[in-house]
């Protein structure tokens, strides 16, 4: 992380432990939903019937997507750096393009079953 | 009489644990034992101690697989069985036997501005400080540390990065912040900041679970990550 000023270490630190409150209360809405939507079963054409169109769905995973692309980087950066040893500029920038994969990938997901 | 097995660490060629057995006595301390060895059956075994009252933080060794500090460490609180193993503290360099090199951690309190910088002189009056007040009370819940490395030793974080300035450091420049005569706060804060300062830390806890002194710089740390990111995200870092 040489390449990486101390402020925005600090800041790093900051988005994601706001990214795991967001988080923590996501995961536990997420799952009360899936506990909900799937009693006496659940096929695709009934998850497509009700999610095309909300925009409360397009919201809440868009939002779900966009804190798991900050979480997840920082802290696999963490685990390469400790646990790998891989540090400098290559770890920072395989970090980032992780999270941009999780945030296109993720929010493409929302996408295609809400449009 | 009764005997105790004692396996103690010796630094010569690879290094390696060396058996004695030592006479046992009621309030035994490990400390003790290990005299007992160097002055009746190893005279070159390498140790360090001073005080030998739980003051100055010189004694601490690794003791059945934990740091701890050996003067105020009784043998019947850690060798149930009869038997001891010595080794020196985790994390440092060996000098010789039981002995570190403690400077990389005591020049880690000097990366962290470990030192007090205040503005009155000796001509000035006292600084009132309320006793009761929060910053106070912060302080005084960290500032009985001796110095032992107990905690550096037992850090995960430190053994995985050695750049990390530790558990000691960390709480010291914890009861600087909070220290309402010091001046040198804000530096203090860039300095300890980010991942090699208190960002770092994991909240394991082994630091505050070991600490012979009964201090928790798992909680001074996560005070120093809170006031660091508000700085850092106010743009004053």
């Amino acid at each position: 992380m040489a390449a990486m000023n101390v402020r925005t270490q600090a800041r790093l630190w900051y988005f994601q432990r706001v990214s795991a409150m967001v988080l923590a209360l996501f995961v536990a809405v997420h799952i009360g939903i899936v506990v909900y939507a799937v009693r006496g079963g659940l096929s695709g054409a009934e998850i497509l019937a009700r999610t095309h169109g909300s925009i409360a769905f397009a919201f809440f995973y868009g939002v779900f997507v966009l804190a798991c692309a900050v979480h997840v980087p920082i802290g696999l950066l963490r685990i390469a750096q400790e646990w790998l040893r891989w540090r400098g500029p290559s770890a920072v920038a395989a970090a980032l393009a992780f999270a941009v994969l999780l945030a296109v990938m993720g929010l493409r997901a929302v996408y295609g079953v809400v449009a | 009489m009764d005997m105790l097995e004692v396996r103690v660490w010796r630094s010569a060629g690879e290094g390696g644990f060396i058996s004695y057995r030592v006479p046992r006595h009621t309030s035994q301390t490990v400390l003790d034992v290990v005299t007992y060895i160097q002055r009746q059956l190893q005279p070159d075994l390498g140790y360090r101690y001073a005080c030998r009252v739980g003051m100055c933080g010189s004694c601490a060794m690794t003791v059945n697989g934990k740091a701890r500090w050996t003067c105020r460490t009784h043998v019947s609180k850690v060798a149930a069985d009869g038997r001891l193993e010595v080794a020196p503290l985790a994390n440092l360099p060996v000098i010789k036997d039981l002995v570190t090199d403690m400077s990389g951690f005591f020049d880690k309190w000097a990366q962290a501005k470990g030192s007090f910088t205040g503005t009155l002189t000796r001509h000035d009056d006292f600084a009132r400080v309320p006793p009761a007040s929060p910053r106070r009370q912060a302080v005084d819940a960290g500032i009985e540390c001796i110095g032992c490395g107990v905690c550096y030793a037992s850090c995960d974080v430190v053994a995985w990065r050695p750049d990390y300035l530790g558990p000691a450091a960390l709480n010291r420049a914890w009861t600087l912040v909070n220290d309402e005569r010091d001046t040198q706060g804000a530096e203090r804060l860039r300095a300890v900041a980010g991942d090699a300062g208190c960002h770092s830390c994991h909240t394991q806890g082994s630091c505050t679970e070991r600490c012979p002194k009964a201090i928790a710089p798992t909680a001074g740390i996560a005070g120093l990550k809170r006031m660091a990111a508000k700085a850092a995200m106010k743009g004053d870092l």
